[in-house]
């Protein structure tokens, strides 16, 4: 029998298979930062081992850091104390690591494609949950948990259970305005944040095989969302142009001997999933979450569901706590909700075609009043790049706030967080209770919808701006 | 890590479903670089309650956590499980526990039981009627036994033995060694680099 794309990765990286145990995996990639590392070196240091592959390895950071006034000591002695303890650790180490201020620095997942490190059929784990990100190229990449971290820089293996597979199938064109944001946020309000529990993802489909890499890794990167192990996507000409040229990507020979492994990462036709889903494109719509887990969204067209609407009584009784936080009432339009902070970035949508859409939408245009509107590149790199189109220009023009690479808005670690009560449009990925700030209102929605929500003062999607004053934007 | 057999103690029933890990400790605690002294940290926005069920004086020094379904969403971070255990509860009842956190807890000796939502509902019915009723959750025998329930949980056989025996993964794998080296030894020149050596 055929074995899937997930199968045929693991099998080239089981070291030791032996009955009643976990597969022991050989991890090929192994990503670092400074918040989920320091207790695994310490681990190392107590019982005297060291890194085992030093080539493997590499690490930045991005939790933590500030987005403005880069050059100046960070204000928060904790958060510093943390970057410093990463920075002597891989000075003592030997690891090598991308720190503020230095190009290649950047949140952790926008690093490792960028560079070409993430590469079709690699095992990659990063101890952060969106190490997801990378299956967009056809690899298997886990976030794990501190002690992973200790047991992956001690061993480079890893013992895991073998993952059930879960096909995602998307066929058809997904109509204009809508983009692979609002696909994940579909797929994730369908099978539910426990949906994918035990699984790895296959997203596969005519819908996903047109999507860019950068489109493809905000699909992967919210697999976890759905309670995914991982998720993936086949590796195809897309991908390879992609790689090819990048500081890490093979050459010459190599690259051939590369692009022939490969192209054999395809799930056989006579393969069997475990669970699949299927999903018709063009059935889609922008897409936009009124509650607080990711599960819990609807399309922008829609209104804020009735709690008494769910049969099932954990999911009422999660619906009520959820507009209860966040302020809102059933039956309310989700258009209606003004929004105080506009937020785009993250390893979900902090690349540079998520900043050109955004900036297209905002381009001639005036952020509205009372709104806050941040830009945050994923990386130093995507930051020049942008800068270098002009981007940056567009934004400050329009009345947003243009930032230095980070994690920033995404989570509540550094500077950047809202004020209890505040409502935020977000590109990120989590709309948790707190997560962008103590009693911070969170609805996660695609780099498009951020911008024209900026514009409108409420949420919005690019097709609500009606006025003649801008031109019309590109690519939506 | 702590070796895990059997464990007796009172219960906190928490009636909630997706406890993500932002929930269990938030970002701003993971600022820390030991792995301890997160116990204040644990839910530490709905502590700020009063009425929030670990506030009550009737479930101080419960060490059983009994959760709804999807407890530990989100986030990989193992911060999770040292807040769990640093205010301390030796074991945590789920229907649906998410991966990365179950993996962190067997990691830790924070035993992770996956039992049916009818014999949690049961569980929460018990501990809410009377607060000092006490859960065993047995892993020896497979099995959570309080007054009126018995019900047995899955772990895999592996899991249950390095549980059991309090064992350390880095050091079983590196029995491994040979076969480590010899993977490496046959791993293709095209596969990336981070840097020289």
């Amino acid at each position: 029998m055929g074995r899937t794309l997930a199968e045929k990765v693991w099998d080239d990286h089981v070291v030791r298979r032996a009955e009643g145990e976990p597969d022991l995996l050989f991890i090929d990639l192994h990503l670092l930062h400074e918040v989920t590392s320091p207790q695994a070196f310490d681990g190392l240091r107590k019982s005297g081992r060291g890194v085992r592959r030093l080539d493997l390895t590499i690490a930045t950071e991005d939790h933590n850091t500030p987005t403005l006034d880069i050059d100046k000591p960070i204000a928060d002695p904790v958060s510093r104390a943390q970057l410093e303890t990463l920075r002597k650790n891989c000075a003592d180490f030997g690891v090598r690591l991308h720190p503020l201020g230095d190009v290649e620095q950047g949140v952790v997942h926008v690093v490792g494609p960028q560079l070409g490190l993430t590469q079709p059929g690699t095992t990659v784990v990063c101890g952060d949950s969106h190490t997801s990100t990378h299956g967009a190229f056809g690899a298997l990449a886990f976030g794990i948990g501190t002690s992973q971290v200790e047991h992956v820089l001690a061993t480079q293996t890893l013992p895991m259970a073998r993952p059930k597979t879960m096909a995602i199938t998307v066929e058809g064109e997904l109509p204009e305005g809508v983009t692979a944001k609002d696909l994940i946020l579909a797929i994730i309000a369908r099978i539910g944040t426990g949906g994918g529990q035990g699984y790895v993802l296959e997203y596969r489909g005519s819908a996903i095989e047109k999507l860019s890499m950068e489109a493809r890794m905000t699909i992967c990167n919210m697999s976890i969302e759905a309670g995914a192990r991982a998720g993936m996507i086949a590796p195809d000409e897309t991908t390879f142009a992609y790689l090819q040229g990048r500081p890490h990507a093979p050459e010459g020979e190599d690259w051939d001997a590369a692009v022939a492994y490969w192209k054999t990462l395809r799930t056989d036709d006579d393969a069997v999933f475990d669970a699949e889903v299927v999903i018709d494109a063009a059935e889609l719509s922008p897409f936009v979450t009124w509650g607080t887990n990711p599960g819990q969204g609807a399309p922008l067209s829609a209104a804020v569901p009735d709690p008494a609407s769910y049969e099932d009584a954990s999911e009422r009784l999660a619906a009520e706590k959820a507009l209860e936080y966040m302020g809102l009432d059933a039956g309310q339009p989700l258009r209606s909700i003004k929004v105080d902070t506009v937020f785009v970035g993250s390893c979900t949508n902090g690349r540079i075609e998520d900043l050109r859409a955004a900036a297209d939408i905002v381009r001639g245009r005036k952020v509205a009043d009372g709104v806050r509107m941040l830009v945050v590149p994923g990386s130093a790199r995507v930051g020049l790049q942008a800068v270098s189109e002009g981007l940056d220009v567009v934004f400050k023009e329009a009345g947003a706030e243009w930032r230095h690479a980070g994690c920033s808005m995404c989570l509540g670690m550094n500077p950047d967080q809202l004020a209890p009560g505040e409502r935020s449009a977000s590109t990120s990925n989590r709309n948790f209770e707190g997560r962008q700030g103590k009693g911070g209102r969170t609805h996660l929605v695609s780099p498009q919808v951020a911008a024209a929500t900026a514009v409108l003062g409420h949420l919005a999607s690019p097709a609500d701006l009606t006025d003649a004053a801008a031109p019309t934007p590109a690519g939506v | 890590m702590e070796a895990f057999t059997t464990h007796t103690g009172r219960a906190v029933p928490l009636r909630r479903s997706n406890v993500d890990t932002d929930q269990i400790i938030p970002a701003h605690w993971l600022k820390k670089v030991t792995r301890d002294g997160f116990e204040d940290g644990l839910f530490e926005a709905w502590r700020k309650d009063p009425e929030f069920v670990l506030n009550r004086p009737e479930r101080q020094g419960a060490t059983v956590l009994v959760a709804g379904p999807d407890f530990g969403t989100g986030s990989s971070r193992e911060h999770a499980v040292w807040a769990l255990q640093n205010y301390g509860f030796k074991t945590v009842i789920s229907a649906r526990f998410a991966d990365i956190f179950r993996g962190n807890s067997l990691k830790n000796g924070l035993l992770t039981v996956v039992l049916d939502q009818k014999v949690v509902d049961a569980l929460w019915g018990l501990v809410e009627s009377d607060p000092s009723a006490e859960i065993t959750v047995d892993l020896v025998a497979r099995e959570v036994r309080a007054e009126g329930i018995t019900a047995a949980f899955e772990l895999d056989e592996n899991s249950r033995w390095r549980l059991l025996n309090g064992l350390d993964d880095i050091s079983i794998t590196l029995q491994n060694e040979e076969d480590i080296a010899a993977y490496e030894a046959k791993r293709p020149s095209f596969k990336p680099r981070t840097l020289q050596v």
